[in-house]
């Protein structure tokens, strides 16, 4: 490559990215190679050994972050498919709808969750469900989950169907298909790459929430970063490092599932 | 990464225009009930008399604006000066976020700036690599960053080893400790737009700036830096907003030692003040300061659109 | 679609079947790492009623939580002395009956009629022990018996201590400090507490009560405000530290077990409270937590070395123990005030 004389190159920009990535997994490294650390204590470094995973599930605290895995997972499944759900029929109204009154109105409205801060809705939430007395639970945190996981799934949903030629369900209907036929044998399967990185997105987010969740859950009603968190406010041990390993495994694996749908799409 | 989705809507794509109503109700319901109705509720919380040790008494009173804004002295009966309390309180989040926003954009710009540089088929895999942080989450993220730079911390460890420093620096419980986390957490959404901003950028515009004789520097700042503006203001956006309201970073990196706007609100609800009523006046100033600033953002989009076209 | 609906059916099924289980639970709003895991496996073992458990750090949070709907939720909460008396106030305890208790018998003659709890009507005996302060003699040597060190320390701690995240705590340790009554009315002294805990907090790290143990082992902080037993646990964890009685007082308390209103499983709760009476029981959480009983005939089963900790056994000079006190509403108000000037 002639980059010494590339008209794009400034000199420094390499050096600044490969900075970036260096701050962005620096600390996610180090944790997790301390977990992997056999001392009870933090910093010294006793050889390599397994037993904080050990400990993660057959530990004092096990029952706990069992218990939390479970929640979070049964939630973030239940509100991303929710969200998803609602956010590919909004994003087919919004994108095949044509144009309408309402159009940015509702825009603004399912984008809202992003555009407020978490502490804001978490409080806006909170008072909501006191003030009707609904029973804080494992039902206020999913449905508070469902309402902020809409715009994640929408964002993705709407951008692929953009890029859909409208010609396809036209061409469906020449055929003599019902919208309804269109829709689910033809638009449904081409935005299918879009509702996956959607639901996936949604899900991650469901996963990662802590400042709603905190406001609104019940009683012992755990999920992985209300209990982590209650953990490391003690003090940071060897098992939240293991936990912290295994969560980054699962990003890494969901993440890198989004990348090859949408670059297989790609090279369709 | 708003317009981009709520742009492009042409006259021809209504397949679904009779049933579009029906396609958008669930969302339109769901959130309606879900954040529209909490956030009215709120607002009229915020003008309810508090009930001492947590809760509301249903009276209308400004008692929780005024807390805010006005100060009567220790005991309440003083003559009414402004209250700086709040308003600090608000200016140190302002602030945080300003600096871990400014320092996202320091390293985010150049960094998607040269990913958008490569060539077309390592680009997704830098995106991907930038992108996984991300997905980790924010709570652990946070904690990693605290674990590195505890005064005992792997940073500290490291810098005296190679003998740079001889005493630990103390980053931990400090305004530096916040805006480090704060800038970590959310540096990917500075990357990604300007990202998309510089990859749709002609270069062609840098060409005839060299050509007409303009330095390497000229061009970035007067032509480069113009044209992806939206990006570049996306990203600050996307920074600014979460870290404005953030909890995390400060409870963990700062030592909870000052109130940032995030931990003040939930002290209300959560904590030893047990002021509903204030909570929810300090949410709702915090949301109209937002609001205002993503107005603001979006006449800037609309503006830097007609320019363009 | 069908499959999406039939899955959100599935999961539906499933948080519900979550929730159905609920027949042999007991939900306990508890402090953080304050009762051994043994204890409440054992419990489960004996009674086949499992054990939920939430954690808050302060009685001030735990009371919050329960006024902003978390009442209805849980059976049991451990509130401090002081806070039994404002949560019976507000309404949030229910009534033990009489012989409800079949192990009340069992509580020591000098805790069995509180003032907070005239006749034990709503709550029984956890613990009892002292909040003071730590330091680690590893940076500093000198006199440790005020609570300047604290409120004005020497240079060697100063930016390096941790306080307690309490109003109540630190309130009354102020209050201590300067010679004048807990929820005082009087303005000077109001104003001087004022600009006392002002002029205090720049040498002040951070506010944690739950790292207040782990700051201390670890080193991140020279001194703290801690319990005894947390002191002590420290210590045996390798911290070179020194629970100090100050000459000006120090902060006494006692955890109880209270019943909350419209306890969801109230049998259980009950059943949780017997055993809490037993002798065999309180002395396997005394040895862990290493605070004090409040249950007769426990003395004799418990680690003869608890007895002689240093910080246990206040020495002679050490000012006397007093109770946090409730503030009336108008005093509270200016508390708050001052609380939040403190944090700004």
């Amino acid at each position: 490559m002639r980059a010494q004389f590339d008209i794009k190159t400034y000199t420094g920009f390499r050096a600044i990215a490969l900075v970036c990535l260096f701050i962005l997994y620096a600390p996610l490294i180090v944790v997790a190679v301390y977990s992997f650390n056999a001392s009870q204590s933090l910093t010294n470094w006793e050889g390599v050994s397994l037993r904080w995973y050990a400990d993660v599930f057959t530990g004092p605290e096990s029952g706990k972050f069992k218990q939390a895995a479970r929640n979070s997972f049964i939630i973030a499944t239940v509100a991303a498919t929710v969200a998803t759900a609602i956010a590919t029929l909004a994003a087919t109204g919004m994108v095949r709808g044509g144009r309408f009154k309402l159009r940015s109105l509702s825009f603004g409205l399912i984008s809202l969750p992003i555009m407020v801060p978490e502490i804001v809705l978490a409080v806006a939430t909170l008072i909501f469900f006191s003030s009707i007395g609904f029973d804080r639970g494992i039902m206020t945190i999913l449905l508070a989950h469902i309402a902020f996981c809409i715009p994640f799934a929408y964002l993705p949903i709407a951008a692929r169907m953009q890029g859909i030629e409208h010609s396809y369900e036209q061409a469906a209907q020449d055929l003599y298909a019902t919208k309804r036929q269109a829709f689910t044998k033809i638009l449904l399967p081409l935005m299918m790459p879009g509702i996956i990185s959607g639901f996936l997105l949604a899900f991650i987010v469901s996963l990662d929430d802590f400042i709603i969740t905190n406001f609104v859950k019940g009683a012992g009603v755990e999920t992985l970063p209300t209990a982590i968190f209650g953990s490391v406010k003690q003090g940071i041990k060897p098992n939240i490092m293991a936990i912290s390993t295994m969560l980054l495994g699962v990003s890494i694996v969901m993440v890198t599932i989004s990348f090859f749908v949408s670059k297989a799409d790609a090279i369709r | 990464m708003a317009t981009g989705a709520a742009g492009g809507g042409s006259a021809s794509m209504d397949t679904y225009r009779e049933a579009r109503n029906w396609l958008l109700m669930p969302a339109w319901v769901t959130l309606a009930i879900l954040v529209l109705v909490p956030v009215a509720m709120m607002l009229i919380y915020s003008f309810l008399t508090k009930e001492f040790r947590g809760g509301v008494i249903w009276e209308f009173s400004l008692a929780a604006y005024d807390q805010f804004f006005l100060d009567r002295g220790l005991f309440g009966d003083e003559p009414a000066r402004i209250e700086w309390t709040y308003i600090t309180i608000f200016w140190r989040s302002i602030w945080q976020a300003a600096t871990a926003t400014v320092l996202s954009l320091a390293i985010g710009f150049p960094t998607a700036y040269f990913i958008a540089t490569r060539p077309a088929r390592m680009r997704p895999i830098w995106v991907f690599l930038v992108t996984i942080p991300y997905w980790v989450n924010l709570l652990i993220r946070t904690v990693s960053m605290k674990f590195l730079l505890r005064d005992q911390g792997t940073l500290n460890d490291f810098l005296i080893a190679m003998g740079l420093i001889d005493t630990p620096l103390v980053i931990v419980n400090t305004n530096i400790g916040v805006q480090i986390g704060l800038f970590y957490s959310y540096l990917p959404f500075m990357v990604l737009p300007i990202y998309a901003a510089v990859e749709r950028y002609n270069f062609t515009l840098s060409e005839a700036a060299a050509d007409l004789y303009a330095s390497r520097t000229t061009t970035l700042t007067r032509v480069i830096l113009p044209a992806v503006k939206p990006g570049v203001l996306a990203g600050c956006i996307l920074v600014f907003v979460p870290s404005l309201g953030s909890f995390l970073a400060p409870d963990l990196l700062g030592g909870a030692r000052n109130f940032m706007i995030g931990s003040l609100i939930e002290e209300q609800f959560k904590g030893n003040a047990g002021n509903w009523p204030f909570g929810a006046a300090a949410s709702m100033i915090l949301l109209t300061l937002v609001l205002m600033l993503l107005l603001l953002f979006a006449r800037q989009q609309v503006k830097a659109g007609k320019t363009a076209g | 679609m069908k499959i999406l609906i039939n899955a959100f059916t599935a999961l539906a099924l499933m948080t519900g079947a979550n929730a159905a289980t609920a027949d042999d639970r007991l939900v306990l709003y508890h402090w953080f790492e304050y009762i051994p895991q043994e204890l409440l496996d054992k419990f489960t073992a004996e009674t086949g009623v499992s054990v939920t458990m939430d954690t808050y750090d302060s009685n001030e949070a735990m009371l919050a939580s329960l006024k902003a709907g978390g009442i209805g939720t849980y059976d049991l909460s451990v509130p401090g002395d002081y806070m039994v008396a404002i949560m019976a106030n507000e309404g949030l305890l229910d009534t033990i009956a009489d012989g409800e208790l079949k192990n009340k018998g069992n509580i020591a003659p000098e805790w069995a009629n509180p003032n907070y709890d005239p006749g034990r009507r709503h709550s029984i005996p956890y613990q009892w022990g002292s909040t003071s302060f730590a330091v680690n003699r590893d940076v500093y040597g000198g006199d440790i018996n005020t609570t300047d060190i604290l409120f004005d320390p020497p240079a060697e701690l100063q930016g390096r201590i941790n306080m307690l995240d309490s109003q109540g705590e630190i309130m009354a340790m102020a209050s201590l400090h300067l010679g004048i009554p807990q929820c005082t009315s009087d303005r000077e002294q109001l104003k001087a507490l004022d600009a006392m805990l002002q002029d205090a907090k720049q040498h002040w790290a951070s506010f944690n009560s739950d790292t207040a143990k782990e700051v201390l082992v670890s080193g991140d902080a020279a001194a703290g405000q801690i319990y005894d037993g947390f002191a002590a646990k420290a210590r045996e964890e390798g911290a070179n530290i020194e629970y100090a009685y100050a000459t000006q007082g120090y902060v006494a308390w006692m955890d109880n077990i209270a019943l909350l209103r419209d306890a969801p499983n109230r049998e259980n709760a009950l059943k949780f409270m017997d055993f809490m009476l037993v002798p065999e029981n309180v002395a396997t959480l005394t040895n862990w937590a290493q605070y004090n009983p409040g249950v007769s005939g426990v003395s004799a089963l418990l680690d003869p070395a608890l007895a002689t900790q240093p910080e246990k056994n206040p020495h002679a000079d050490a000012g006397p123990g007093v109770f946090i006190e409730v503030c009336s509403e108008d005093v509270q108000a200016v508390y708050d005030q001052i609380w939040t000037n403190l944090k700004k």
